[in-house]
């Protein structure tokens, strides 16, 4: 074997000659990043419309808590798209477990389809009585998640018609469960309404600051032991610089977040800090442990090698059924946790919960750069479009437009997101440049004539 | 790597071959794609598979790889029978295979396909990516020293490139049986002269290779015994040395023996072989 030149790149050290050049040595997301950029032009577009009114921390604390629900089930979405499947029943999913875990906070027992379940332990008003209810939950998505995965995977039904059946079948499920014939169910458990992130309900500021703390910990520590996994392995790594850059970059951006969002935000009663609401920190944790399933976990890896080449990922003996059918557990946990924060929010359950919600979460995945023609998507990229979308909602409610008006323009916004990815991986620039202005002028159009 | 003698003739009769398929049947609702054929490999040893299209060339193999098991027939490998329900159990006798259409995840990297289903992972369980990339690296320098593009998704790998990623996946795993379907296909000429040379190589560590090609010149350089594929029927099995490109063709073509073929015979061919052996 000749001695060939060591990979370990005498690049790492140079600074970035282009834009290019930095771009693919430092392994930023392009994508992710016109994504923030479109977030901003969008802010600063209703803060204008509105007089100053959209970037207010009580604006943005409450656009967080808000976005948490659609962003939680997105990040489960995602992996069911890139493997090529659908999941249409997560909004009615979300009801029938919102439902059920409100049953045992308020009724203390279960009963589905005339089958009773009242174990002694349903006790209600007990300190664990939110526990309970998160865990049945939980368990209750994971089981609806694995008949409906092994429906699509092991049987062979389509996705579409697997959750479409679904869709109809948890709604109605509703109606047959506690007995109730679908009575509103309410108050909740007070622990359990903490998951609902009301503004004297929240982290506060110093426990904030913790969470802000070992998010930074876990940036630096991220960044260093990678970088130590690579020269361990003889990699090429990124200049010190670039990786400084991004651990203060990182934490900068988080600290100023925060701040601006949570700790600006004071309690109009109190005029205490109100810190991060509880929600928030849970799509912050979810976000993570999603992010680390897709990208550094078999399973994830999986997903994508399905989604690429379903074909490739069989003759690589990869066990493709099995790996479809856990993309259906984790998104049927996922609704469970969004289920428990709606509900919490409303400190009540009602029939109707999670009504469309299906639609906003694919619509979230989608402006997040998930691809329909399977492999191609990112975790942040859809907590990201959950976030575009309710700053869209948001806004437009700031300005007094009708619901119908809002449905018109996430509609357009959708379809331009999607019309711009694609015509920006042919490189199409100037098709890409006439998509988006078409797509902006439209919004702007009916956001413009829908002002009261 | 212990170095074999590529032993076709002199092959001594006892010797265990390294792989052997017995009466293979593979039909596809009513077309017999493989019909009763018996094929064998010996360490160190290149024997070519070969047959007009829609031979059966591809199903037949695809039986050894897992990734079609034949309907009925036995595997031997090393003297044993083995059954071999799907790719994990082919690669758990050494068994690697080069697809006809490579079988390349296009969204992932190079790393990342090389061990598509074998992932490193480290203590905790997570991919052991730097691990998986430095690996990959290291028989890609034997490869195709000028391969670069390990953190980019294969789409956007040219064909040789790509073709370099599936080779790699079977060097790194040490195959003792590797399959080869129509491996340079898709190539120019120089990445096709560097998997002649690879194939040269491999042959001399002691892996066994089964080698599908329509190239009848590729076949007489790397091939020690050529068998010979039509309409599912195995047409025969010959030494290279034994035989001329022109009694080849005739057992592609009109099923004929070596034996069999007149002058005239070889004459006639001479014109439609031009398209079969494209
Ligand atoms: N999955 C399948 N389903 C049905 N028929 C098939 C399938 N795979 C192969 N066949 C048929 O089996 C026969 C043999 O196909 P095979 O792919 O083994 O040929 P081959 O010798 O590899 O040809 P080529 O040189 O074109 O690759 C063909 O008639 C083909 O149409
Ligand atoms: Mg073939």
């Amino acid at each position: 074997m000749t001695d060939v030149p060591s990979v370990v790149d005498s690049r790492a050290d140079r600074p970035a000659r282009s834009w290019r050049e930095f771009v693919t040595t430092s392994g930023i997301d392009t994508r992710l990043m016109g994504m923030l950029i479109a977030l901003a032009v969008i802010w600063i577009g209703f803060d204008s419309m509105s007089h100053g009114k959209f970037i207010t921390s009580r604006n943005l604390w409450n656009l967080s808590v808000q976005s948490v629900s659609i962003g939680v089930m997105a990040t489960g979405m995602v992996l069911i798209i890139v493997s090529r499947n659908i999941d249409l029943s997560v909004g009615s999913l979300l009801g029938f477990l919102g439902y059920t875990m409100a049953l045992i906070q308020t009724q203390g027992k279960i009963s589905v389809l005339g089958l009773n379940l009242s174990i002694s332990s349903l006790q209600r008003h007990q300190w664990y009585t939110w526990i309970l209810a998160l865990a049945v939950g939980l368990a209750l998505g994971a089981l609806v998640g694995l008949f409906q995965g092994v429906i699509v995977a092991y049987v062979g039904v389509p996705a579409f018609i697997v959750t479409l059946g679904g869709f109809l079948a948890w709604r109605g499920l509703i109606f047959r469960t506690g007995g109730t014939k679908g009575q509103t169910l309410s108050p909740l458990d007070t622990t359990f309404t903490y998951l609902g992130g009301a503004p004297e309900r929240s982290l506060g500021n110093w426990k904030t600051w913790i969470v802000v703390l070992i998010v930074c910990l876990g940036i630096v520590s991220t960044i260093l032991l990678a970088r130590q996994r690579r020269v361990r392995h003889g990699l090429a790594i990124r200049s010190t610089a670039m990786d400084v850059g991004f651990a203060v970059g990182g934490c900068a951006a988080t600290v100023l977040g925060v701040w601006l969002i949570a700790i600006k935000y004071r309690s109009p009663t109190t005029n205490k800090s109100v810190g991060l609401a509880y929600p928030v920190l849970i799509l912050i944790v979810v976000t993570m442990v999603m992010t680390y399933l897709a990208k550094r976990r078999r399973f994830g890896r999986y997903v994508f090698a399905y989604g690429g080449n379903p074909e490739a990922a069989e003759l690589g003996g990869i066990n493709t059924r099995r790996t479809v059918t856990y993309t259906y557990v984790v998104m049927g946990m996922l609704c469970a946790i969004s289920a428990a924060i709606q509900t919490a929010r409303l400190n009540s359950a009602t029939t109707n919960l999670g009504v469309q919600n299906e639609l906003d979460v694919i619509a979230a995945a989608v402006i997040g750069g998930t691809s329909f023609s399977g492999g191609v998507g990112t975790i942040p990229g859809a907590v990201l479009g959950a976030v575009v979308m309710q700053s869209l909602r948001s806004g437009m409610s700031l300005l007094n437009i009708d619901s119908p008006s809002q449905d018109i323009v996430v509609g357009v916004v959708l379809v331009t997101a999607v019309a711009v990815d694609a015509l920006l991986r042919v490189r199409n620039r100037r098709g890409m440049l006439g998509a988006l202005a078409g797509g902006v002028l439209v919004a702007a159009w009916v956001i413009q004539t829908g002002r009261p | 790597m212990p170095t074999i003698s590529p032993a076709s003739s002199e092959r001594s009769a006892d010797m265990t071959p390294l792989c052997e398929l017995r009466d293979i049947r593979v039909a596809f609702g009513g077309l017999h794609a493989v019909d009763g054929v018996s094929i064998d490999l010996f360490p160190g040893e290149v024997v070519a598979l070969v047959g007009g299209n829609g031979a059966g060339k591809s199903t037949l193999v695809h039986t050894l790889s897992g990734a079609h098991p034949a309907d009925s027939g036995e595997i031997f490998i090393n003297g044993e029978r083995v059954v071999i329900h799907n790719p994990r159990d082919a690669r758990l006798h050494g068994v690697e295979v080069i697809y006809q259409k490579l079988a390349l995840a296009d969204n992932i990297d190079a790393a990342a396909n090389v061990f598509l289903g074998r992932e490193l992972r480290t203590r905790t369980g997570s991919l052991d990516d730097e691990a998986m990339a430095s690996a990959t690296q290291k028989v890609m320098q034997r490869l195709n020293p000028r391969f670069r593009n390990l953190k980019t998704a294969v789409r956007s790998l040219s064909g040789g490139q790509r073709q370099s990623v599936a080779i790699a996946r079977a060097v790194h795993f040490n195959a003792r049986i590797l399959i080869m379907d129509e491996p340079t296909a898709a190539l120019g000429p120089a990445e096709t002269s560097q998997v002649r040379d690879l194939i040269t190589q491999l042959k001399a560590e002691g892996i066994g290779i089964f080698l599908i090609s329509h190239d009848i010149h590729d076949v007489f350089d790397l091939a020690d015994r050529i068998s010979v594929m039509l309409q599912g029927r195995l047409v025969g099995t010959v030494n290279k040395v034994d035989v001329s490109k022109d009694e080849v063709l005739a057992m592609i073509i009109a099923g004929k023996q070596p034996g069999e073929v007149s002058k005239e015979e070889i004459a006639d061919l001479h014109a439609p072989a031009q398209h079969t052996a494209e």
